[in-house]
């Protein structure tokens, strides 16, 4: 006859050892909590210092006018935030192309060639971004610089330069999203006779819509506050330049030419013996933070729109 | 429909015949099929000949390769890696891993039922039409014609008729799989073929698409692979015993459960083992 080992009871003293990983249960959860507190905190001293030097210049004639060399504080940086918009238009029109196309590919293929890839945009996304500045200069300003002489630093330059550093990022989290599509829904479009590109165009992009939408919203946000590259690229500019087009009739910016970006702003004005100079490099870094604020919550809101569809 | 056992030589027609009772047009034949994943033999010399216009039962204890086989017949096999098939599998004569066979083609006229409802993400009008689309048809009023007639085939117009274009998600697990025989049946294909259709639903829900496969015989030819045995007692005409990858027992439904030719056969209906 077997004996039934002696068991505690549940509602009796605890054994020492029950005790001893409750408490470390508790240790370790606060220390996660302290350490998640601290990210907050240095994100709240940021923006709240930000603001407190930012915002009593942060006017109007900030987003309406190009600054102005004798008063001050009546001018404004309209042509370097038009430059940042411009600049992440450009490289989304390099970037996301190719980041998307590049991370179904990632998805898809199978062999050599795609774990060669895949290699080559994860060292892509370890290169400093001086560096792949540096290789736009080469690549772009300076042969442009020598057939036409007096151009060069462009917004395409910048563009270029930026879109790059989109690639592996968007690459990256698409291919991640993609593969979260379950395969149970390619395969029905398969079955249904739909072509691997239709089925991936027609129903695995849908359904990660929100993730893909979110990851490009990141890498936007990443490359708003790129300065190293722009240095080498779009020179930066005082003035918010324009030319005329269809026969004098209409007045476009230019993009062939030394434009600004915000980043490049706050970088020089932060320079400035002239205090009303300074008080506006920390405006700029307001406006900036806000763009980058901007992109994050519409990151967030593509999220929640993909959450709800799956339910 | 030709027959097409009346072109193969006697042998076939015997193994036709054996397994036949009553005599009808034969819509795909297998042929020694063996398969393969990698270095897994996961089919071993498959013969049927699956007749035109009736249910056939695959039945068979978990991992026999009833699904393996099953997916053989319109090639999504053909989507994993490694995968080596040997053997002929003919439908209405012409064999499907010729090199001239265009998958999408094939895919077509063999349409898949999965075990779980796997709607698209999309509206309920959408899942339907997304079939027809990419084969092509944009005409608004056909598109409209499509769906009704196959959500009327699928049972399912009177409860859906009201919310085409709310999302397919909102459905019970009942409804969409019915919403995906529809999409199934909006590319008009001549065989179904359905893997466990009913095992995530509920037993009224079951009731219902059994119900549907009833209707659905008459027009299509289908193949049903399920684990519930009084399933394939009801609704199919032939059943196909497997196990371990080999088809031990291929028959009339009511000879297979009444008087199987096999120890093994009788074993699994009698419920020894599964
Ligand atoms: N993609 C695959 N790769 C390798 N082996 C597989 C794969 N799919 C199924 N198998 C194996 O093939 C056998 C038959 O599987 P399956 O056809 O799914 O059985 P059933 O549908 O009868 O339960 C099982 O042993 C299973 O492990
Ligand atoms: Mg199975």
């Amino acid at each position: 006859m077997s004996v039934a080992p002696p068991h505690s009871s549940l509602l009796g003293k605890q054994s020492g050892n029950v005790a001893r990983r409750k408490a470390q249960n508790v240790v370790m959860l606060s220390l996660c909590m302290l350490a998640a507190g601290l990210a907050i905190l240095v994100l709240g001293l940021v923006l709240f210092f930000l603001l407190s030097k930012g915002f009593s210049s942060l006017h109007l004639s900030l987003f309406t006018r190009p600054p102005d060399n004798i008063d001050i504080k009546k001018g404004g940086m309209i042509q370097s935030i038009f430059g940042t918009l411009v600049l992440l238009g450009i490289a989304s029109c390099l970037g996301l192309p190719l980041g998307i196309l590049g991370g179904i590919y990632q998805l898809e293929a199978k062999g050599k060639f795609a774990s060669t890839v895949r290699f080559f945009t994860d060292v892509l996304n370890g290169i400093p971004s001086i560096v792949i500045g540096i290789f736009a200069y080469a690549a772009i300003v300076y042969p442009v610089a020598q057939a036409h002489p007096g151009t060069g630093f462009s917004a395409y330059a910048g563009g270029f330069a930026l879109g790059i550093l989109m690639v592996p990022t968007v690459m990256r989290t698409t291919e991640e999203i993609l593969r979260l599509v379950p395969f149970a829904l390619r395969e029905a479009s398969l079955g249904l006779g739909a072509t691997r590109w239709r089925t991936m165009w027609s129903v695995v992009l849908p359904a990660a819509r929100g993730g893909v939408i979110t990851g490009i919203m990141l890498a936007l946000a990443r490359i708003a506050g790129e300065t190293a590259p722009l240095l080498f690229t779009i020179l930066g500019s005082e003035y918010f330049s324009t030319h005329a087009v269809l026969g004098g009739h209409a007045h476009v910016p230019t993009l062939n030419a030394p434009i600004d970006a915000l980043p490049l702003r706050i970088y020089n004005y932060s320079q400035d013996v002239n205090p009303d100079r300074q008080a506006q490099a920390w405006a700029g870094a307001v406006v900036l933070i806000s763009l980058i604020l901007v992109l994050s919550i519409a990151a967030r809101f593509a999220t929640r729109g993909n959450m709800q569809e799956e339910k | 429909m030709m027959d097409v056992t009346t072109q193969k030589p006697s042998s076939l027609q015997d193994l036709a015949r054996s397994q036949t009772s009553t005599p009808t047009a034969t819509k795909i034949l297998v042929e020694n099929v063996d398969f393969y994943y990698s270095a897994f033999h996961a089919l071993k010399t498959i013969n049927i000949v699956i007749p035109d216009r009736q249910v056939t039962a695959l039945i068979g204890p978990s991992g026999c390769g009833k699904s393996t086989f099953l997916r053989t017949l319109n090639r999504m096999n053909d989507l994993i890696d490694g995968t080596k098939l040997t053997g002929k599998i003919s439908l209405d004569g012409e064999d499907l891993y010729d090199k001239r066979v265009d998958v999408v083609d094939l895919r077509k006229r063999v349409g898949m039922v999965f075990q779980k409802p796997n709607p698209f993400p999309m509206s309920i009008y959408d899942n339907i039409a997304y079939g027809p689309r990419i084969h092509g048809l944009t005409n608004r009023k056909k598109l409209n014609e499509i769906v009704e007639r196959t959500l009327r085939g699928s049972a399912l117009w009177e409860e859906v008729k009201d919310k085409l274009k709310a999302s397919a998600f909102a459905l019970s697990g009942g409804q969409q799989q019915r919403l995906c025989i529809a999409r199934t049946l909006a590319v008009e294909p001549e065989v179904i073929l359905m893997d466990e259709p009913c095992s995530a639903l509920d037993p009224n829900s079951t009731f219902r698409i059994e119900q549907l496969m009833e209707d659905l015989k008459k027009d299509y030819t289908i193949v049903i692979v399920t684990h519930n045995m009084q399933q394939a007692a009801r609704v199919s005409q032939r059943t196909g015993f497997f196990l371990r990858g080999e088809m031990k027992e291929f028959g009339d439904t009511d000879q297979i459960f009444t008087s199987p030719k096999q120890k093994d056969t009788e074993d699994y209906v009698s419920g020894k083992f599964g």
